[in-house]
């Protein structure tokens, strides 16, 4: 064992891991265009890059369209999910469009930044309500899995490591304990 | 019988092209010592490795990948996943460093009870991805089962190996401080890896309110390299924190980037991959072994080879698969199995117990570098006196780290805001686990089946290991003790966690080939030969006649090299 795979550990052992779900939304209809497959079409991702770009919007530093989060998304969800976590994810990104129109009249894509940040602010909440009561054995809400992969997805892209945080590939030794001042930021890995 | 010299065909003209000095079976981090000592001495050697070649650096592909290299940011794949499922559950296993771990399917045992049996086949072994903790035994630990009444004496004390500890340390180069504890002894140390703020604050509690001592990491990492490291090709750790993957710097040791090659440099050594090895031939009128059969993996041809010296360093259940599987009229039960006990007393590590923290008032502190090693809190039960309701002591790894980003404290989680706070360094968390000694029993064991084989044929292990209600206790003593001291220390939502993992899973598998005084109820003698059959020496994780509470594999480099320098000098001797 070492400090990363204790950490690995840690993670999956006291993190909560986000990983099940099903329908939350009552109501809406599974055949919207987006997500039909898990061979992800363009308009696939770029809608899940502008998911997560509100999730993450370019600021002084790069946000998560810039760093490809939604190609990525697209590769970990076809490969590294289980069956049942492919199902809540394609089906959410359907619902979660679904959702903007009952909220909007419009779809996500059609949206404007400000309309979708306030829409991904309530759906965020809202997300994080159900999580907080539901049962153990509960499906997850769509919405934490689409964030979740946004923030892997962003912090370890390069634009994400490199420029949003700081990234040291062969940093030479390690120092125990340096100063650190509030809006320094943080180590990439 | 399959190790019954009246049934081996023996071309004699093979029998001078494959006769060595000395033969070692493995090439992980025993094998690859054996093999340095024995060319270093000018013995030919020949390594017989079942797996693949490797070589430093160029066999490493993801040394340097930064993480969007990796198309799964180091994750696995389902695919993995659903082919692998004993496999992809080793700690540290991912999509950048799966290439030196089997794959399941190739390599089927059988779990009589649950038993996840992690292996590494290539050269190098399982020193490619070990996790690098070097503290050396105390004698509590060589002396505890005797003292206490739960296991076998060991025929050694800490004073036969203390010099030999030294001799390895300095070679593979261990980082760590001098702190004078008893119950873990000091050693030829490079400079320690720092313990950062917090962990500095938990050392001060520990010792002040506790009496306990928590100190930096005792690890094979050479933090600077000395002029003997220098001259392996090795330099100094980068702080990468990417070791599974094999370091391109050689800043931790493996046999791959040290021992290996060293050997290489003599001119004394041939490394034979793909050698699988079926058993240890056994010749009744010399009473010696003579040489050791080997399947090639690809071709599955059948190869004899010869050697004066036989050393085993398989790994430990696989040292003891061979033994088992090398029969002869003198050795109908397994090589040097007069006892009967050979497989029997298997043990390992009890690393179920987990805990996690967080803590206020080191915010104004941070990290440069990536830490590889863990702090440790020495073994503080079960030393002069017994003075907890179970036998056994336990070695407690622990550590703080800052978590990244801090999104919590936004009341809109969703953008630049949060995209802010979630850049800057968030909450200190402390971490703990424990690695606990087990005691042998001799219902726990391994043996081989009577029906199935593997694909060389050569018969599956069973594997018959469990835990008891001693590991019960010492858990819940980890979980009681470390839960006060975090508490004290200032720590908060203190949680646990029993992983209830198999046994196997902390591949720190030991026994079933003991050493002991008595040949009655041991195989190995103090010098790791079987008290049977002298020239056949087992000083991997096999030999161990209890597990202590201190990461084995530097003793079993210890063991080896001590080995190694006795069958040389009884060679000299024309006494093997």
């Amino acid at each position: 064992m070492n400090r990363r795979d204790a950490l690995s550990r840690v993670a999956l052992i006291f993190g909560g891991t986000v990983i099940g779900a099903e329908a939350f939304l009552s109501g809406c209809k599974t055949a919207t265009k987006y997500g039909a497959s898990l061979n992800f079409t363009p308009d696939d991702t770029a809608y899940l890059n502008e998911i997560a770009e509100t999730i993450l919007p370019a600021t002084n530093t790069p946000g998560a369209k810039e760093a490809k989060v939604g190609e990525f998304m697209a590769v970990y969800v076809k490969d590294c999910y289980e069956e049942k976590d492919q199902k809540i994810f394609m089906e959410g990104m359907a619902k979660l469009d679904e959702a903007c129109n009952t909220k909007n009249g419009k779809s996500f894509m059609e949206c404007t930044p400000e309309q979708r940040h306030e829409f991904l602010v309530a759906l965020d909440k809202e997300a994080k309500d159900y999580q907080k009561s539901k049962k153990e054995d509960d499906p997850t809400h769509y919405f934490s899995l689409i964030k979740q992969l946004t923030l892997m997805g962003f912090f370890t892209s390069e634009p994400g490591a490199t420029k949003a945080l700081r990234y040291v590939a062969i940093p030479g030794r390690y120092e125990g304990c340096i100063p650190y001042k509030k809006g320094d930021k943080a180590w990439a890995t | 019988m399959p190790g019954d010299s009246s049934n081996v065909h023996i071309n004699t003209k093979g029998v001078k092209q494959n006769t060595y000095d000395a033969i070692v079976i493995g090439s992980g981090i025993s094998g690859g010592w054996a093999a340095k000592e024995f060319c270093e001495k000018g013995l030919s050697t020949l390594v017989l490795e079942r797996g693949r070649q490797v070589e430093h650096i160029k066999d490493y592909p993801t040394a340097t990948k930064a993480p969007w290299e990796l198309p799964h940011r180091s994750n696995i794949t389902q695919a993995t996943r659903q082919a692998n499922p004993l496999i992809t559950k080793a700690a540290g296993y991912g999509e950048d460093n799966q290439h030196f771990f089997i794959q399941d399917k190739d390599h089927p045992y059988i779990q009589e009870k649950p038993f996840d049996w992690i292996r590494g086949y290539q050269v190098g072994g399982k020193s490619l991805t070990w996790g690098r903790a070097c503290q050396r035994w105390s004698d509590f630990e060589f002396t505890g089962p005797q003292r206490f009444n739960y296991g076998f004496d060991w025929p050694i004390r800490y004073a036969d190996v203390a010099p030999w500890y030294s001799y390895v340390e300095k070679f593979i180069g261990v980082c760590g401080n001098k702190d004078g504890i008893e119950a873990m002894p000091d050693g030829e140390f490079l400079p320690p890896f720092d313990l950062n703020c917090v962990e500095q604050h938990l050392k001060k509690t520990l010792f002040d309110s506790f009496g306990r001592h928590l100190v930096h990491a005792r690890w094979a990492h050479l933090t600077k390299p000395n002029d003997i490291h220098l001259q392996q090709g090795r330099g100094q750790c980068q702080a990468r924190n990417l070791c599974m993957r094999g370091c391109p710097f050689g800043g931790y040791f493996s046999s791959v980037s040290s021992t290996l090659p060293w050997a290489a440099k003599t001119g004394n050594l041939t490394i034979r991959p793909h050698s699988v090895v079926h058993s240890i031939i056994y010749d009744d009128q010399k009473q010696k072994a003579v040489g050791v059969r080997v399947i090639d993996a690809l071709t599955h041809v059948a190869t004899d080879f010869f050697a004066k010296v036989i050393f085993v360093n398989a790994s430990a259940l696989n040292s003891n698969l061979i033994l088992l599987n090398s029969t002869s009229t003198r050795f109908p039960n397994g090589l040097g199995n007069d006892s009967g006990l050979l497989g029997k007393y298997i043990c390992f590590h009890n690393y179920r117990g987990w805990m996690n923290g967080s803590i206020e008032g080191f915010e104004d502190g941070y990290t440069y570098g990536r830490n590889p090693t863990d702090a440790i809190i020495a073994n503080y039960r079960n030393l002069h006196t017994k003075d907890a309701d179970f036998a056994g002591g336990f070695t407690t790894f622990a550590g703080a780290y800052r978590e990244r980003g801090d999104g919590n404290v936004c009341p809109e989680q969703i953008g630049a805001t949060y995209k802010q706070a979630m850049t800057e360094a968030g909450p200190w968390h402390v971490y703990a686990y424990v690695q606990g000694e087990t005691i042998p029993k001799v219902t726990n064991h391994v043996r081989l089946s009577d029906t199935e084989k593997d694909q060389w044929g050569i018969p599956l292990l069973i594997t018959s290991v469990g835990y008891d209600d001693n590991d019960d206790r010492l858990l819940a003593d980890f979980f009681t003790q470390t839960e006060a001291m975090l508490a004290k220390a200032g720590v908060k939502n203190i949680q646990h966690a029993d992983t209830k993992q198999a046994p196997g899973l902390d591949i720190h598998e030991m026994g079933g080939c003991r050493m002991g005084k008595d040949p009655q109820t041991s195989l190995l003698n103090k010098w790791n030969q079987l008290h049977g059959c002298p020239n056949v020496f087992v000083t991997d994780g096999a030999c161990m006649t209890s597990t202590g509470n201190q990461s084995p594999s530097i003793l079993y480099m210890t063991l080896t090299a001590r080995a190694v320098d006795h069958a040389v000098s009884e060679l000299k001797k024309m006494n093997l």
